[in-house]
């Protein structure tokens, strides 16, 4: 036991030293972009560990979960911009993102809560798409949102009076804007996976696991399903508003466009493909499918360096090979790559109660 | 008033336009119980199979009247599609069949992206024009216009519903599609092929599929290989609306959400007092589904798990 | 068998990095000092075709460049176009900025669209490169205050208030409706247009909306209908345009068509086919036609890479200003030739190029152009203002 537990620091101590080092690592080796690329992937871990609450624990199929994320973004955007002057310090702007989104996430969660499954993820496209259509529109009659032309120059997160929009020298080292945020949004995302962690194992999160597994017969064991489904909502969208807020900041130039139902449908790919319900595996998807859709760009130098010259435009194929990279990882692992190990069986059996009986709500994590 | 008739014309014919693609979704959904996300992306398909064959057809100036070009692109779009559709269902669906309930759906989006990108390799990325060799007849309805390609439309959402219902409720093969639905197990012992049933389902639809890409290119003069995404999309909302995996839903569904727009589009601005305008045609339309799915949760004839096809 | 699925799967994700990697550094090894320039437009997704056409332009110019031969500063260089795809997305248009910076550009043509150009000029801004936009026509990119930052494409207002004054003055139309699809570019178009027609003396009698997605436009035609106008002004691309001006027709509506650069297209009249006749659009600068060099432009092109979809000739000329700024400051070093960027007075196919103090074209020309006998014919050129 006291083996294992040394073993167990080791690799902690090895894991951060390596993600400390990783943004300066990669942009060494691969340039500067790819640590815009990690800062990135940082933000698709904690939309995904948020969606991962509503669809994973819960298992209530949402498909307008990005609709969170741009009510964080916007939130930041317009008291932070010179849109309305108004200049708020991120303290208090994230917190307040992610507070308005678990709002919007209880005001979408409460029409919907007798539906299921199908249903639910039309409902829920539904919502994600009318709040980009509102904002996308809201600037008139009075303007609210600047509509389609988006908020520009957003004010870079700065924190004690350290702008991370600028290249700052800080012990004697060169920190670049995207190193800056890459240590941000690591240490948020080391929180979001500590409260992922935590909710799972409570008491919440097996009430979460019961609603999941059996409605009515979670109902009858004495679970407030309504709190407890739109506490689901509230989580997972709380987590989205604050990574809108940090995408806000970090990009300075937000618009309606960013927040299309096609980035709601690659966040629930990054969940399924990783492994629903399962915090690595959620992880893993994230980065991934952030990561492979710009690795697939340098299918171009690839030809150059094998046969001498480009033959096939890379913008031709870099879609179909990520179209093709995701039907082979699902069939090859159509439980996910990280698969959480009672997962398997209980997903499957959506109308199915035989087999929903094989697997109880109480083995769920011990 | 006569613009109300036109209004409401305009939301049936597009009703119908989503109705015809709502009919596949809804066949397949019914059997499986999947979304079939790539659904859209056979109907783009089904588009430019038969706009490539009718325009080289026109090219080479073949004298023939414009129906019955556009019937000849249809006849080889329709083995295409369902080449397509026996593919996908082979290939992504069918080794997913016991994996969890999600995994088939994130293939569908892989097949999408491919199907697209395989049309855009093929098709290039401009958008296609449809030839104007179809009779551009206008009739007079109370005052309001409606053309020959738009009747053509709305009789065959409706032809095609009956035949598929009269079809699902009669035939040997709608028997036993009826029965995989139920319990693919149990049919299988009556000794139905599953397989066999489920592969014929993916067929059906995608022959449907053409016969949508056909119609919906026909009538807006187009085809592009992203136009299946958002017509997918509609299709999918108005088979959920009608109650998802009932034909008669899908077709319900399909005009009602059409109907809805329409009216959305056109009279949002005059009820709002100008402050909504025909932006928020979209919100209003998802407004009402959310109504509608908050009173009847399984859609509006999507109550009976027996009547599935 | 798990482990080693996904080990697999990171082993081949990095073997592709690495390579990835590699393949960057080579690639010099043609004659002379190689000078990076990038391109960026969407080459995947729905506009996907104007991208790629904003690419061949700027290729042909680099091409053609090339086979002269470029000494700059007694050195021989070769251009060396780096193409990447922002699929028109905003956090992809950054992360690909960033990936140009890294790869040491000297010079960026890009974004096509606004919502792209603007957070993707941050990045340059701060690297320091010239940016030129052949395309992005919202008024905020070069309102930033970035010396970075400039167009060769008029901006929405210079182009909004061409098209209101001449609504109104030239074609005497006082009722009109107004489309946009609620893109930064149709929005903006539309905004500009409605403010110069009104200041004109017109009623605007119905303000509608569609999406630049949409096929289906009967629901807001025929709401405009019932207001008969005397033209309706359409903000967006040509494939909604297309058919639009179908539906119109279909619908019996009775109103000249009015738009811009989105509209005036060759796949708009193939789109609207016998119904696009008579209508109207702009386009920035003058007509290829009319400018010397234009023609051999278009002939050149068309060999290539067949019909120009739209902004591949400002693409071309954006290539040539930047070079010829380049050769001016004698340098190819950013910090160097921006100065001389900035004091551009260049003779273009699309018109003279010179830049105002934020990087838009001064007093570019906008030409009118209607549909006659199935083809674009230039009615008259107008000076912005």
């Amino acid at each position: 036991m006291n083996q294992k537990s040394r073993h167990a620091w080791l690799v902690f101590v090895a894991l951060g030293i390596g993600l400390a080092l990783l943004p300066f690592l990669v942009d060494a080796g691969l340039g500067r972009s790819w640590v815009r690329i990690l800062d990135l992937a940082l933000l698709y871990v904690m939309l995904a560990l948020g969606l991962n609450i509503v669809v994973g624990y819960a298992g209530l199929l949402d498909l307008g979960y990005i609709a969170f994320y741009a009510v964080g973004a916007y939130c930041y955007a317009l008291l932070a911009s010179p849109m309305f002057g108004l200049h708020l310090p991120f303290w208090v702007l994230l917190p307040l993102g992610a507070l308005v989104a678990g709002l919007f996430g209880v005001l979408l969660g409460t029409p919907t809560l007798r539906l299921r499954g199908d249903y639910l993820a039309i409902v829920t496209l539904g919502f994600g798409e009318i709040i980009r259509i509102f904002l996308n529109n809201l600037n008139a009659p009075i303007n609210i949102t600047n509509g389609p032309q988006g908020v520009n120059q957003i004010d870079p997160i700065s924190i004690a009076g350290l702008s991370l929009g600028k290249t700052q020298v800080l012990f004697g080292v060169t920190f670049s804007s995207p190193h800056l945020y890459y240590y941000l949004f690591l240490i948020l995302t080391l929180v979001v996976i500590f409260v992922s962690m935590r909710l799972q194992d409570s008491r919440i999160g097996r009430a979460w696991a019961a609603i999941r597994e059996d409605e009515v017969a979670a109902e009858a064991m004495g679970i407030n399903v309504r709190n407890i489904k739109l506490l689901a909502f509230a989580m997972g969208a709380s987590f989205g508003g604050l990574a809108g807020g940090l995408f806000a900041g970090f990009q300075g130039f937000i618009s309606p466009e960013s927040f299309n139902l096609m980035e709601s449908i690659m966040i629930l790919c990054m969940i399924v493909l990783g492994g629903m319900g399962n915090i690595p595996g959620v992880i893993l998807g994230a980065v991934l499918l952030t990561v492979l859709p710009e690795a697939l760009r340098y299918i171009g130098d690839l030809q150059r360096a094998w046969l001498g010259h480009v033959v096939i435009d890379p913008s031709d194929l870099r879609m179909l090979l990520f179209g093709f990279a995701l039907i082979l990882m699902m069939l090859f692992r159509p439980a996910g790559l990280l698969p959480s190990r009672q997962r398997k069986r209980e997903l499957s059996a959506a109308g199915d109660i035989a087999e929903q009986e094989q697997a109880s709500v109480y083995d769920a994590r011990h | 008033m006569d613009i109300f008739v036109q209004q409401i014309i305009n939301g049936l014919v597009l009703g119908s336009v989503y109705a015809l693609v709502a009919l596949g979704y809804t066949m397949v959904y019914g059997i499986l119980e999947l979304i079939n996300f790539a659904h859209g992306e056979v109907t783009m398909i089904g588009a430019m199979v038969s706009l490539t064959v009718i325009s080289a057809l026109v090219g080479v100036g073949v004298d023939l009247p414009g129906v019955v070009i556009v019937l000849l692109g249809l006849l080889a779009a329709i083995p295409v599609c369902m080449g397509v559709g026996f593919t996908i269902e082979r290939l992504a669906y069918r080794p997913l069949r016991n994996a969890p309930r999600l995994a088939p759906l994130i293939t569908a989006i892989g097949v999408s992206i491919v199907l697209q990108n395989i049309a855009m390799l093929i098709w290039g990325r401009q958008y296609i024009s449809f030839p104007p060799i179809l009779p551009q007849g206008r009739h007079q309805i109370l005052g309001a216009t409606i053309t020959d390609v738009q009747i053509a439309i709305l009789v065959a959402s409706v032809v095609l519903m009956l035949g598929l219902t009269l079809m699902v409720k009669k035939s040997r093969l709608g028997r036993a599609m009826r029965a995989t639905a139920q319990s693919p197990q149990i049919a299988g012992l009556m000794g139905v092929n599953a397989n066999t049933v489920i592969s014929l389902t993916f067929i059906l639809g995608s022959a449907l599929a053409a016969v949508a890409g056909v119609m919906v290119s026909a009538y807006y003069g187009l085809a592009h290989y992203y136009m299946g995404f958002l017509l997918g999309l509609k299709a999918f909302s108005a088979a959920v609306l009608g109650g998802i995996g009932n034909l008669a839903g899908a077709v319900l569904g399909g005009l009602l959400l059409g109907v809805i727009e329409s009216l959305g589009a056109g009279y949002i601005g005059g009820l709002t007092g100008g402050v909504l305008g025909s932006n928020y045609q979209d919100v209003f339309a998802f407004f009402i589904l959310i109504l509608v799915l908050m009173f009847r949760p399984s859609g509006l004839l999507g109550e009976r798990v027996g009547e599935r096809a | 068998m798990k482990i080693t699925f996904v080990n697999g799967l990171l082993a081949a994700v990095m073997a592709t990095l690495l390579l990835g990697a590699c393949g960057r550094q080579d690639g010099a090894a043609k004659d002379g000092e190689v000078i990076k320039i990038g391109s960026v437009s969407p080459l995947t997704g729905p506009q996907a075709h104007l991208g790629k056409d904003n690419e061949n332009g700027a290729r042909l110019a680099v091409d053609e460049i090339n086979a002269a031969g470029l000494v700059i500063g007694g050195k021989k260089m070769h251009i060396d176009l780096i193409s990447e795809d922002d699929q028109a997305d905003p956090k992809i248009a950054t992360t690909v900025a960033q990936k140009l910076v890294d790869n040491g550009v000297v010079g960026v043509i890009g974004h096509l669209n606004s919502g792209a150009t603007i957070p993707a000029s941050t990045i340059y801004h701060s690297a320091g490169i010239p940016q030129i936009s052949p395309s992005a026509t919202a008024i905020a990119y070069t309102a930033q205050g970035y010396n970075t930052a400039f167009r060769v494409m008029t901006n929405d207002e210079q182009q909004g208030h061409v098209l209101g004054q001449y609504a109104v003055t030239k074609l005497g139309d006082k009722k009109i409706a107004i489309i946009d699809d609620r893109t930064a570019y149709g929005q903006g178009l539309a905004d500009e247009f409605a403010k110069a027609a009104q200041a004109a003396g017109a009623d605007i009698v119905a303000r509608e909306y569609t999406t630049d997605r949409s096929t289906d436009f009967m629901a807001i035609l025929t709401s405009i209908k019932a207001k008969s106008p005397d033209l309706v002004f359409f903000g967006g691309m040509d494939p909604q345009a297309g058919p639009l001006t179908k539906q119109l027709k279909q619908l019996g509506i009775n109103a000249q068509v009015l738009g811009g650069d989105g509209m005036q297209t060759p796949e708009y009249i193939k789109l609207a086919g016998a119904d696009a006749e008579g209508e109207i659009a702009s386009n920035p600068g003058l007509t290829l036609d009319s400018m010397p060099g234009g023609k051999a432009f278009k002939d050149k092109f068309t060999a290539r890479f067949g019909q120009i979809q739209n902004y591949a000739p400002y693409a071309y000329d954006a290539v040539y200003v930047l070079v010829d700024a380049m050769k001016r400051a004698n340098s190819t070093d950013p910090a160097k030739y921006l100065p001389a960027l900035k004091t551009t007075d260049y003779q273009g196919v699309t018109g003279h190029i010179r830049f105002d103090q934020k990087g838009d074209v001064t007093g570019g020309a906008v030409t009118l152009y209607q549909v006659k006998n199935g083809a674009w014919q230039p009615l008259e050129t107008v000076q912005s203002k």
